[in-house]
């Protein structure tokens, strides 16, 4: 069908000993073995940082399957960071404390923006789509500033994590970090599954050429607006997850410049492939506290090399990986 | 009453603010089709421009033209090095590349100015309040603001469509590769025309220095609200931003205004005073929502022209 002109359909599986395949299973056995790192030498910080790592990757993956599989640039991607955090501060300050309540609510609140925003601004494509994305995010921001129950500008301490009935206790650091890690295992895979299932080739027809795709009977805006919500949905979690982390909740979290950094993510990883967004997070979160380190203006070399991958380099790291490059 | 009328300038002056830097956004997007983030930084460089040469000079008339100056050439410039690869690429790559440059800016100024926000000392004559209509008075800054905004707008009106270069601005954005083969240096035109944005958004920038804090980031939130402008006026043209502008100017501000009153009509106080904030601030967006139902393509479309 469509398959010559997507290069993301034709990306054979490869063999197994390919040098992709080689790089992300390292970086998964490195993934899983912090904790036991941590708990050998004590230090903790390696375990937080890469927690948070996790989390934002469950971002930048749900971002992928729209951005990279579906080819809509959402530029409001964390306003569901900020939804799901927000409901589980919410719950938490009006005495909700159990998980098996407040992570239902985050995945179906940001499931119902999602349906809103996507039903609004999927009737646009191109620039207009990605300015109105990031319009509603920009909304969603201010509410939240607004309200004044809920901390306002300044945010909202949550003083008890999730509860899950005493079996899951989320206040044990290693614990928590497989959490995320076994959540974002799940996503990759729900991801896999999704684009290469009937649902998916057609999302993935509907971005090589919608025209087509309704000229032979797809009903293309309902399709990618579901496409929408599972990415929201998914996002939605994440911001739970992360809410539990910081124990805090603020706009801060929605702040517009946090889509970009889950736009650099999933363009840095390579767009369009399942491993890419979480190698995309990897790279970035520690090429920013490598550089907040090294020198006391990070984003000024930051900056320069995010202009540098958007002239130069095609496909993002996991491009590189496969020896793909811009011509 | 007068309150509302207060409000309404007030509105109108944010909406020819709005409108500068939607119609540098909208003529960079509508000729190179190139979505610009770095755009608010040129609108905080022109502040912090202002300030310096105010603080160097004295003379705030001087700091204004050579800060427009300053943006103008500091727009040219990174068209040039970094805008000029990025031209016939994927909207993706913009959105990437251009984020980074503002994430670059924002740091820049950190290292040259200081993370401390600046002032810019308005002229004493222009502190005072004039008295518009008996019984109304009203700051003279604002009113020049409007006078002077409407006054560049005319100027890039006649611009645009009564001179050599308009023309070739016009014929630019309705076919490239024909204004290239009639001879004309395109390469050229992208620079003037990203220069001339630029200058736009400096000049409001200076003029939005004095009532604001010059600080980082400032030029962000108003770059969105400059996005929504857009949307709704329809991208690529300028007389829907001027329209846009001014609506989403008088909207935003009369919305937050009275909107927080007119709950306290109709719902409890605390519920009011809990919704009030939040909904106002809320008003633009549910505009722009309405208009895509109804009109996707903005009030007045590009093609339309």
């Amino acid at each position: 069908m469509s398959a010559s002109l997507d290069p993301s359909l034709n990306a054979a599986p490869g063999s197994v000993l390919s040098a992709r395949n080689a790089f992300t299973v390292a970086l998964l056995a490195i993934i899983a073995l912090f904790p036991v790192y941590s708990t050998l030498t004590g230090d903790t910080f390696v375990l937080t940082l890469f927690t948070r790592v996790l989390i934002l990757a469950i971002g930048a993956v749900s971002l992928n399957l729209i951005m990279g599989y579906g080819g809509m640039v959402s530029f409001g991607h964390a306003a569901y960071l900020g939804i799901g955090g927000y409901a589980v501060g919410i719950l938490a300050k009006e005495g909700i404390d159990t998980g098996l309540v407040q992570w239902p609510v985050a995945i179906a609140v940001s499931a119902l923006y999602a349906l809103v925003v996507g039903a609004l601004s999927l009737r646009t494509r191109g620039v207009y789509f990605i300015m109105i994305t990031l319009a509603f995010a920009q909304m969603i921001y201010y509410v939240a500033i607004g309200l004044d129950r809920y901390g306002g500008d300044d945010g909202l301490t949550i003083y008890k994590r999730s509860q899950f009935g005493g079996v899951i206790d989320l206040n044990n650091k290693t614990l928590f970090y497989y959490l995320c890690f076994a959540l974002l295992l799940a996503s990759i895979y729900l991801i896999s599954r999704l684009v290469n299932s009937r649902f998916g080739l057609v999302i993935r027809g509907v971005r090589s050429n919608e025209r087509r795709m309704s000229a032979i009977g797809f009903p293309a805006f309902r399709y990618k607006l579901v496409c929408f919500v599972i990415a929201g949905a998914m996002c939605g979690l994440a911001g739970a997850l992360l809410a539990n982390h910081t124990n805090f909740i603020s706009p801060a979290m929605m702040h517009w410049t946090r889509s970009g950094d889950l736009i650099v993510m999933v363009v840095l990883g390579g767009l369009g492939s399942l491993f890419g967004p979480l190698i995309g997070a990897v790279t970035f979160l520690l090429l920013e506290e490598g550089l907040s380190r090294l020198t006391e203006y990070p984003d000024l070399i930051l900056g320069p090399v995010l202009l540098l991958v958007a002239i130069y380099v095609h496909g993002g790291i996991e491009g590189l990986l496969q020896g793909r490059r811009r011509g | 009453m007068l309150y509302f009328i207060e409000q309404c300038l007030n509105g109108a002056q944010l909406g020819m603010l709005l409108f500068l830097l939607a119609a540098g956004l909208t003529l960079v997007f509508g000729i190179m089709d190139l979505v610009n983030l770095a755009h608010g930084s040129l609108y905080m460089l022109g502040a912090y421009f202002a300030a310096t040469f105010a603080a160097l000079t004295g003379s705030f008339v001087l700091a204004l033209v050579l800060a427009v100056v300053g943006s103008f050439i500091a727009g040219m410039v990174l068209e040039v090095v970094a805008i000029r690869p990025l031209y016939g690429r994927d909207h993706l790559d913009h959105v990437l590349g251009t984020f980074g440059l503002l994430l670059f800016f924002n740091e820049l100024v950190r290292l040259v100015w200081g993370p401390a926000g600046m002032t810019l000392a308005l002229p004493p004559e222009m502190l005072t309040a004039v008295q518009i209509i008996p019984g109304i008075h009203y700051p003279a800054y604002r009113l020049v603001i409007i006078l002077a905004t409407l006054a560049v707008a005319a100027l890039l009106y006649a611009v645009v469509m009564r001179t050599r270069l308009g023309m070739l601005i016009r014929a630019g954005a309705s076919n490239r590769e024909m204004v290239g083969a009639l001879g004309i240096n395109i390469k050229l035109l992208y620079t003037l025309v990203f220069g001339l944005g630029a200058a736009l958004a400096g000049f409001a920038g200076v003029m939005q220095a004095p009532i604001l804090t010059v600080q980082i980031g400032m030029g962000e939130n108003i770059l969105i609200l400059a996005f929504v402008v857009i949307i709704i006026g329809g991208i690529g043209s300028i007389r829907g931003a001027f329209v846009a502008a001014i609506i989403v100017g008088l909207i935003d501000t009369v919305g937050r205004a009275f909107l927080p009153d007119v709950l306290h009509l109709t719902l409890s106080t605390n519920a009011a005073q809990t919704l009030g904030p939040a909904l106002s601030s809320m008003s633009i967006y549910m505009l722009m929502a309405a208009i895509l139902v109804f009109r996707p393509e903005g009030l007045f479309p590009a093609a339309s022209r």
